[in-house]
């Protein structure tokens, strides 16, 4: 996008109509939500765990003490910062833009996920809860909050679609090794939807004693705030690292978007930072056309599921239709609330990719740089791959690489015919 | 005086307590439903809570999930659902009609349609499972304007300051969620239940009926000892499962179903 176009969308309608200044970005409302999405659409019984939740988020962000903690957690047990990398042969090969990987892969656990379970665990652990329950796809998001939890000695069940269990097996068995139970869900499409759904169940029968650690920027207010603050660290730190190594901002950021919390980690600290382009990669399945994907920013409308306001893939009728990924994190038919206002403001910008095109960017990031990233974060790299070459060689274009690919070998393996 | 309001006012003035039964639209055909409306509304119900069949159930525990699959696996849309109601309305003008569900389902219609279609069929009032009050005023206006009640619930864990809120903008009845969990749960204790509803009975003039894990007679004519109604859902719904193969007999079932309940209510 040209600095002209840029310049047109600093004051870009709201579907609603209103003027929008990006230099004001200050959303969402204090009743969560961000233009006509977001909001808090839950069964009566949650809403008084709701209304705690943002009342104890609230408080612990005014305090230096839980600041600190959350901090030094992310400093010494994650291991923070994340190196914002160099991909020098990457570059090289690509022949265009300025190639850096954020490299959350080399968090404790794997990817940007602890980020968050770090901070909502805080958070649990001051309502004095006992219990940690999460939902799961690639099962990234389960082992981080199982990970907490053995640390701090809480009881952990994480319900992951029957489905992404067989696809994501060395995952479940980290999980299961951490202490935690995982529980199949046979329901519906046996997906992260499906999980999502009864991990709700769960919530809404032991509220008293349990915290739901929503694994992304999506669900009932205040989630979407909470986990995207959470993950803001990711932009903060690649900022600074930015202007040290290059002493000047990126042009154009880039992650891949299931629920949407890597990539609002790292474009939310940049909002307001106007020629800064931002481009969220949606998993385009076996192409948009085809109708098998999980692409809802691409091809979904709006509505309303798991407590918030978004676009979603449904048919006529509001059904949610079935999605197709290759990768498990991304196999979701909604997304985060801010990204669907990030959208129709036209501050962000939303595209797919096909699982075709992201193996061949698994392999071609293992081969070029030694780092095998999540079939997740291949979306971003293979939207790379497409685009760098085509940008002039002094601009700069940071990737999101959320997420290690260990836990994907087997399903490489088997979409390239190997049997291990 | 709506449809609601005269069934839950006539129950009230013969110191009854006024039955409310479930069902999922379609589930586990399509052609049973009406039958089943009618079979209910003899024996005894005084309110049907219609399902809207959805794909993602959330609040729902095991039997009504299983239910929403058997009707959505016949395609039943909200269209459907509203034309069943209609349907019924040909025989029958006094049973009170409610349509229970998720609001994606509304909002893919469009608020105003669905108003149009759902008054336009007999539809009394609207309970959506998912949309507390604080986002609700567009639907609930254009309900309003055409004589529709929305339904809010309750949870045990409402506060009374919330409560109070909750029903400023209540009307038709109030449905007070009996347990922590999802419908048809095993875990009913109905001396908090009890307990708690005379405290939200001095909150509000509007009828209060009382569900979620009311699985049986005994249970059905305790709670008709203090509430103005009782919601017997999941245990009609896993009935309808059972004699999927056999969807004749479900009318009769049902029947006999809500004339158990009644007659235990009756009693109580």
């Amino acid at each position: 996008m040209s600095q002209d176009e840029t310049a047109v969308m600093t004051a870009a309608p709201s579907s609603d109509g209103a003027m929008v200044s990006f230099i004001d970005y200050n959303f969402p409302d204090e009743r969560g939500h961000f233009g006509r999405f977001g909001g808090r659409f839950v069964a009566e019984t949650l809403t008084h765990a709701l209304e705690e939740l943002e009342r104890v988020y609230r408080s612990l962000l005014a305090d230096p003490d839980f600041q600190r903690e959350f901090d030094r957690d992310l400093a010494e047990y994650v291991g923070r910062p994340s190196p914002l990398y160099f991909a020098e042969r990457m570059t090289r090969e690509l022949g265009g833009a300025r190639v850096y990987l954020k490299r959350e892969d080399l968090n404790h656990t794997g990817a940007h996920k602890v980020n968050n379970t770090i901070g909502q665990a805080l958070l649990a652990k001051h309502m004095g809860k006992r219990r940690i329950i999460a939902e799961t796809g690639a099962g990234q998001h389960g082992v981080a909050s199982a990970t907490v939890a053995a640390r701090l000695g809480m009881e952990c069940v994480v319900y992951m679609g029957a489905e992404d269990v067989e696809r994501q097996s060395l995952n479940v068995y980290r999980m299961k090794l951490l202490g935690a139970r995982v529980v199949p869900v046979e329901s519906g499409s046996r997906t992260l939807k499906d999980a999502l759904n009864e991990a709700m169940r769960d919530w809404v029968t032991n509220v008293d004693d349990t915290h739901y650690i929503i694994g992304t920027v999506a669900g009932p207010h205040p989630y979407p705030v909470l986990v995207r603050d959470f993950q803001s660290v990711i932009g903060r730190e690649t900022r600074e690292q930015c202007l040290a190594a290059e002493g000047r901002l990126p042009d154009v950021l880039v992650a891949c978007v299931g629920g949407g919390s890597n990539a609002l980690g790292l474009f939310h600290p940049f909002i307001r930072d106007e020629g800064v382009r931002m481009v969220g990669v949606e998993a385009g399945g076996e192409g948009i056309a085809t109708g098998r994907h999980a692409a809802p920013l691409c091809a979904g409308v709006p509505g309303v599921l798991h407590g918030n306001r978004t676009y979603l893939m449904e048919d006529e009728d509001g059904q949610i239709v079935a999605t197709h990924s290759i990768s498990a994190g991304l196999d979701y038919p909604g997304v985060g609330p801010e990204h669907a206002f990030l959208k129709d403001i036209g501050r962000a910008e939303y595209t797919a990719v096909t699982d075709e095109q992201a193996l061949r960017a698994f392999h071609h990031l293992t081969r070029t740089e030694g780092i095998m990233p999540a079939l997740e974060t291949s979306h971003a790299i293979a939207w790379v791959m497409e685009h760098a070459p085509q940008m002039e060689r002094d601009r700069i274009i940071v990737v999101n690489l959320s997420g290690r690919g260990d836990k994907d070998i087997l399903t490489v393996a088997r979409h390239d015919g190997i049997d291990l | 005086m709506s449809r609601l309001a005269e069934r839950f006012r006539q129950r009230r003035a013969s110191g009854g307590s006024a039955l409310v039964t479930y069902l999922i639209a379609g589930d586990p055909e399509p052609s049973v439903t009406v039958d089943s409306m009618l079979a209910l509304a003899g024996s005894g119900a005084d309110v049907i809570e219609l399902g809207i069949p959805f794909s993602d159930p959330e609040a729902e525990g095991p039997d009504i999930q299983a239910g929403c699959e058997r009707a959505l696996a016949h395609r039943v849309r909200l269209r459907d659902v509203i034309d069943m109601v209609a349907e019924f309305r040909r025989h029958d003008s006094s049973t009170a009609v409610v349509l229970m569900g998720y609001l994606n389902s509304i909002e893919a219609m469009g608020a105003q349609q669905f108003a149009d279609a759902a008054a336009g069929a007999g539809v009394d009032g609207l309970i959506m499972v998912n949309l507390p009050p604080e986002e609700a005023e567009e639907l609930r206006s254009e309900l309003a304007a055409r004589d529709m009640d929305l339904v809010f619930l309750l949870a045990p864990t409402t506060t009374d300051e919330r409560a109070r809120r909750v029903l400023e903008q209540a009307s038709g009845f109030v449905y007070y969620v009996s347990l922590k969990g999802t419908t048809g749960a095993g875990h009913l204790d109905l001396d908090a239940v009890e307990s708690r509803f005379g405290e939200l009975r001095q909150m509000t003039e509007l009828p209060i009926a009382v569900g979620f894990g009311i699985r049986d007679a005994v249970a059905a004519r305790r709670v008709a000892g203090f509430a103005d109604g009782v919601v017997v859902g999941s245990a009609l719904v896993r009935k309808m499962g059972e004699l999927a193969a056999t969807p004749e007999a479900i009318p009769a079932a049902a029947a006999a179903l809500a004339r158990d309940l009644r007659e235990a209510m009756d009693a109580a």
